[in-house]
């Protein structure tokens, strides 16, 4: 049975979705998702204790062998995937209960758990993969499901959002496949292990070059890398708040992890770092949306939005880890890959608590919040803290170790950028607070009334899991490192 | 004869960028899926022709055939093309819901309510 | 008790009692105990630890490794011991001051601001005791996020401008340098923990000691160097019990003790001589108390004009420390403690002018002396103090700061701290004189004062009858304590100096 559980992590989900579908009732329908998601993680955290202590597993799709076969390789860094998206599932789904209720028609409400069991199977499976080409068939299946997602809000603007999304997600994932038919008429192979080893051989042709280019472009715009996130903000704030937690803590993350896979694992031995100037494009990038996205977060007046714009600053600093190509700026990477889920899951959970209650996350709604929704707006505190990287908090984790990597390569602005973005971070969480704590509440607003339990609770967990794992982040440190390492070892 | 010998490769080209041009340019959301679609369209061309080999046949295990495309990406291009279908399916979904909240759908017109918001 | 309990407990206590305050605040009475009972057990439990750290030991408490080869743990040593010893103290006093200054003065959300100091009390023993930079950081950090609330207490717009700066200022400088700096010094040494001799030495070049000492100096925003010095006078918008006990003692003595402790034990006083790269930071040093002192002078408002006395004499440590000799260290570790006395003092008493006659201005306080002797006369005890006159305590810091000034034969230094000292009789001594020897019909009418207590309580103000009317007695007593202490200290200073004698000389 436990050698079946990759194929389980991914299966699982995607037949509980027509499951949902066809049960119609919300509370069965949640149920599914709900039990689903938990198994999930006993499986993906199952995994991850077994790679850290075997190794590498590799998985033949109905024992097709590689490399004509599609086999699932599970290694540190996509077991720690796994095992963050699942628990965020897992922490969202008790949430969404009551905010997908309050937010979406009750007729909608189980094609919602259908999306969203088809969003997790698309993601785990981009995680598990070993093939690029079922990557691209998981991006789309994990993408779709995110259009119709984030449509169901109850803005209609979350339908011009969703179309938008559409449009440039697509044009994304239609660059990946050309990426990889260009690398696929190279070296014959889809195969990630095996195109790693044929890669080196072939790179100095002008088409591995430009299959290269479509890549990056494709999973940038995926991962809503500066300057190709123009569809971020409105789709995450207009999303319903359930589906925002989920896609923010989890969607660009994945995107992320497949952007890491590509140019660690395929082209892991071609030296297209040392070489080229991608680097520094790429660091160049990072650094702009870590400045210019949280300036322009400073003057939104929708907290979501605001959000939303911070969440492309700090894929701005995932990039950045990235583009530093060692070990201690990767393994910064893969540890903010977690801390951010987290963190700004509890945000943006502090938002649905807030939409509950309030019906708008507009800035002038927010006076007299901290008395009205005392336990909401600590815990939006607390998040902000984490995003400013106050110590003790993950975000100064992540901090730490890529000030740190920026330090070793002696990239000075980097770190310059890295301190001055989390000093307008400062600003624009204190807009908030300010707002929420110095401002009297409105006349005739109710004296305290705060989102049900249900919603308070699992928003307590991720801004206390950010606290725990900002206190002792040996655990999660162990398993960045070791995963980036596992990326700069040569391939099988 | 070079230029005759990637035609194909020509046509994903011009395909490719016409699709894109569309998505780009045009105003009206239906024309913008219609340009997503001969976007991708041009991929499936990409695909079926880097597969083909000159003078092969089908792979089939017959007596007497030696050459064959290579199938592959003639599947993997089957995977595409149902994921464009669902693709155009819901984006034309989600025009028609655009359609039924804005009473429009050019681009412009849906923005400048937007902004009124 | 075993010492390593006795240390853990006095951190743990103030924030036992941050969560204590609220659960009481239905009741002010109780509430209040709450906090005396915790700054007394604080005092208790340093007093435990005094003896053992005095007679040459340094107990040590591991609390968990955060990331993976930097742990936060706790470590006493003589330096942390007096900056707790006197920030503990000095709670007690605040304590019973602020009971009497904040009923006096009809303060609104008592629960919070009691609860808050607490924290920030806490805060402060972390810092006092932290066995590593990236503890005293941690700590230092809650110190500033915890002291906001405090300095916006009041909620108006002028608050908030003031709490902005205040947050701006800290975390702009502590994120942006010092933390940059740790990262640094960490990355080169593969260590943080305070070591005697300093970790520093040969894992870094003069050149790049200089930077990182730069770094960390300004990063230090606590302490107020110039041009980051403006978040103290904004601070003043606080309560007086907030800016007596954290703007004089605990917030800007953690600054300054923080920089004393990483030129100790970070770099080193040996390492840091022989690069000479703290030059230029005893120009810096010594053109913020000249500056600052003459900016002091004209202040009309009194709180503005002691914050800037403040950030004069905070530069006095930063000037010891960058002299980076024995004396030098010396005359630093103990200014932190008279300063500590004398500036309290001072505060207490503005803050009693404020409750008592309802008085901000300096040009409102001729003849202040007739209605409040008592206080008037502590002003002039704690004045004597700060400016280094006998026979109060401060005269001993600054006589060791000269030595050390000496010690390095830059004779203009000692000038600058004579220049320093005539200022400050300038600006603090006419005060009471004026109080004591005019009579309050001199003053001149008050112009536009953005003080509304003063605007509206000046009419009757007037027509008062002439007679003592002190502050409330909670207020007196901690004002009779903390001169007192100026006093004491002028006769007993041993403790203070045995302690600093050991970090330099162990």
């Amino acid at each position: 049975m436990a050698a079946q559980y990759p194929a389980l992590q991914v299966v699982l989900a995607l037949l509980a979705a027509p499951v949902c579908l066809i049960l119609r009732r919300p509370n069965a329908a949640w149920a599914v998702a709900t039990v689903i998601t938990w198994i999930s993680l006993a499986l993906a955290l199952s995994l991850l204790g077994r790679v850290w202590e075997t190794g590498v597993i590799l998985y033949p799709m109905g024992d097709w062998a590689a490399p004509w076969g599609i086999e699932y390789q599970i290694d540190t860094v996509n077991a720690f995937m796994l095992v963050i998206v699942t628990l965020i599932g897992s922490v969202v789904m008790p949430f969404a209960r009551a905010s997908v209720e309050a937010e979406i028609e009750e007729e909608r409400i189980y094609l919602f758990y259908c999306m969203y069991l088809l969003n997790l199977a698309g993601l785990l499976g981009i995680a598990i993969t070993g093939d690029v080409f079922n990557l691209f068939v998981f991006l789309e299946i994990s993408s779709l499901s995110s259009y119709v997602m984030i449509s169901l809000g109850r803005d209609k603007r979350a339908l011009t959002a969703a179309y938008r999304y559409l449009v440039i997600g697509t044009i994304g994932a239609t660059f990946y496949i050309i990426g990889v038919g260009m690398m696929y008429m190279t070296t014959g192979s889809l195969n990630m292990a095996d195109l790693a080893a044929i890669l080196p051989a072939v790179a100095d042709s002008r088409t591995v070059l430009v299959a290269l280019g479509f890549l990056t472009v494709g999973l940038g715009l995926k991962l809503a890398l500066f300057p190709l996130h123009l569809w971020l903000p409105n789709a995450y704030a207009y999303a319903p708040s359930a589906v925002t937690v989920f896609l923010a803590a989890t969607g660009t993350k994945v995107a992320v992890y497949a952007f890491i896979r590509i140019f660690f694992t395929v082209f892991g031995g071609v030296e297209i770092f040392t070489a080229g100037v991608i680097p520094q494009i790429l660091a160049v990038l990072a650094a702009l949306a870590m400045i210019g996205a949280s300036a322009v977060a400073i003057y939104q007046t929708d907290v979501k939005r605001l959000l939303a714009y911070s969440s492309i600053a700090q894929i701005g600093y995932m990039v950045l880890g990235i583009s530093m190509v060692t070990v201690t700026g990767l393994a910064g990477t893969i540890v903010h890959l977690f801390n951010h889920a987290i963190m700004k899951g509890g945000l943006f959970m502090a938002m649905g608590c807030i939409l509950f209650k309030i019906g708008a996350v507009q800035l002038d709604q927010f006076e007299g919040l901290g008395k009205r929704m005392p336990v909401t707006m600590a815990a939006f505190v607390a998040g902000g803290f984490s995003l400013i990287g106050v110590p003790l908090t993950v975000g100064f984790v992540s901090k730490w170790y890529l000030v740190q990597a920026a330090l070793e390569k002696g990239w000075w602005l980097a770190v310059a950028a890295i301190l001055a973005s989390s000093l307008l971070a400062v600003i624009y969480i204190w807009r908030v607070v300010e707002v929420a704590y110095f401002r009297p509440p409105p006349k005739g607003s109710a004296e305290v009334s705060e989102a049900p339990l249900s919603m308070l609770v699992p928003l307590w967990i991720l801004i206390g899991a950010s606290y725990y794992f900002g206190i002792d982040a040996t655990q999660t440190l162990d398993i960045a490192f070791a995963a980036a390492e596992t990326l700069f070892a040569p391939p099988l | 004869m070079e230029f005759l010998g990637l035609l194909n490769y020509w046509i994903v080209v011009v395909l490719m960028m016409t699709g894109f041009y569309i998505v780009i340019a045009h105003n009206n959301l239906v024309k913008k899926i219609v340009g997503l679609n001969i976007f991708q369209v041009s991929v499936f061309v990409f695909y079926i022709t880097m597969a083909k080999v000159k003078g092969g046949t089908a792979p089939i295990l017959a007596e007497g055939i030696e050459i064959y495309s290579n199938p592959l990406p003639h599947v993997l291009i089957l995977t595409a093309i149902v994921v464009g279908v669902a693709t155009t399916a819901l984006g034309l979904a989600l025009v028609v819901r655009i359609h039924d909240a804005y009473g429009t759908i050019e681009d412009d017109e849906i923005e400048a309510r937007e902004n009124e918001l | 008790m075993t010492v390593e309990l006795a240390i853990l407990l006095a951190v743990a206590v103030p924030f036992a009692g941050a969560v204590l305050i609220p659960l009481t605040g239905a009741k002010p009475n109780l509430r209040e105990t709450v906090t005396l009972v915790c700054a007394a057990l604080l005092f208790y439990l340093v007093s435990v630890i005094y003896p053992i750290v005095a007679a040459g030991g340094v107990p040590e408490v591991y609390l968990f490794e955060m990331l993976p080869g930097l742990s936060v743990f706790f470590l006493v040593e003589p330096l942390g011991l007096i900056f707790a010893g006197i920030a503990s103290f000095l709670w007690i006093a605040t304590s019973v001051y602020s009971i009497g200054y904040m009923r006096g003065h009809n303060e609104e959300n008592q629960t919070r601001f009691y609860a808050y100091f607490a924290i920030a009390l806490g805060a402060a023993m972390g810092v006092a005791f932290a066995g590593n930079m990236l503890t005293l950081f941690i700590f230092y950090e809650v110190l500033t996020l915890s002291t906001f609330p405090l300095v916006a207490h009041s909620g108006t717009d002028e608050a908030k401008r003031a709490g902005r700066v205040y947050l701006g200022v800290l975390l702009g400088t502590s994120i942006g340098f010092q933390l940059l700096a740790i990262i640094w010094t960490w990355s080169l040494t593969g260590t943080l923990d305070f070591t005697d001799g300093g970790i520093l030495a040969g894992k870094a070049d003069g050149l790049t000691a200089g930077i990182l000492l730069a770094l960390y100096i300004f990063g230090i925003g606590k302490a107020a160097l110039m041009p980051f010095h403006r978040w103290l006078p904004a601070a003043m918008v606080a309560p007086t019990p907030v800016s007596a006990l954290l703007h004089a003692v605990a917030v800007v003595k953690a600054g300054v003790f923080t920089v004393v402790k990483v030129v100790v034990y970070i770099f080193g006083i040996d390492f840091l001589f022989d690069i000479g790269v703290s030059e230029w930071l005893q120009y810096m040093a010594a053109a913020t108390i000249l500056i600052a002192s003459l900016v002091a002078m004209t202040k009309d408002n009194l709180k503005a004009r002691l914050a800037y006395s403040t950030v004069s004499q905070l530069s006095y440590v930063i000037l010891g420390a960058m002299l980076v000799t024995d004396l030098g260290i010396i005359g630093s570790g103990m200014h932190i403690a008279m300063h500590a006395f004398g500036k309290i003092t001072l505060f207490f008493c503005a803050g009693a002018f404020m409750v008592a006659a309802h008085k901000t201005e300096i040009s409102q306080m001729r003849g202040i002396g007739h209605a409040m002797p008592f206080t008037t006369l502590a002003f002039f005890i704690g004045s004597l103090s700060v400016i280094g006159l006998p026979p109060m305590g401060g005269l001993w810091s600054k006589w060791y700061l000269a030595l050390g000034t000496l010690e390095t034969g830059k004779l203009w230094l000692l000038g600058v701290l004579m220049v320093s000292s005539l200022l400050n009789v300038a600006y603090l001594l006419p005060i009471p004189f004026r109080g004591f020897f005019s009579s309050p019909e001199e003053n001149p009418p008050l112009k536009s004062s953005h003080n509304h207590d003063s605007e509206h309580d000046h009419t009757h103000d007037q027509d008062r009858p002439k007679g003592i009317k002190e502050a409330p007695v909670a207020c007196l007593i901690a004002i009779g304590v903390t001169s007192a202490g100026c006093l004491v200290l002028f006769f007993y200073p041993d403790p203070v100096y045995d302690l600093m004698r050991q970090i330099v000389a162990p």
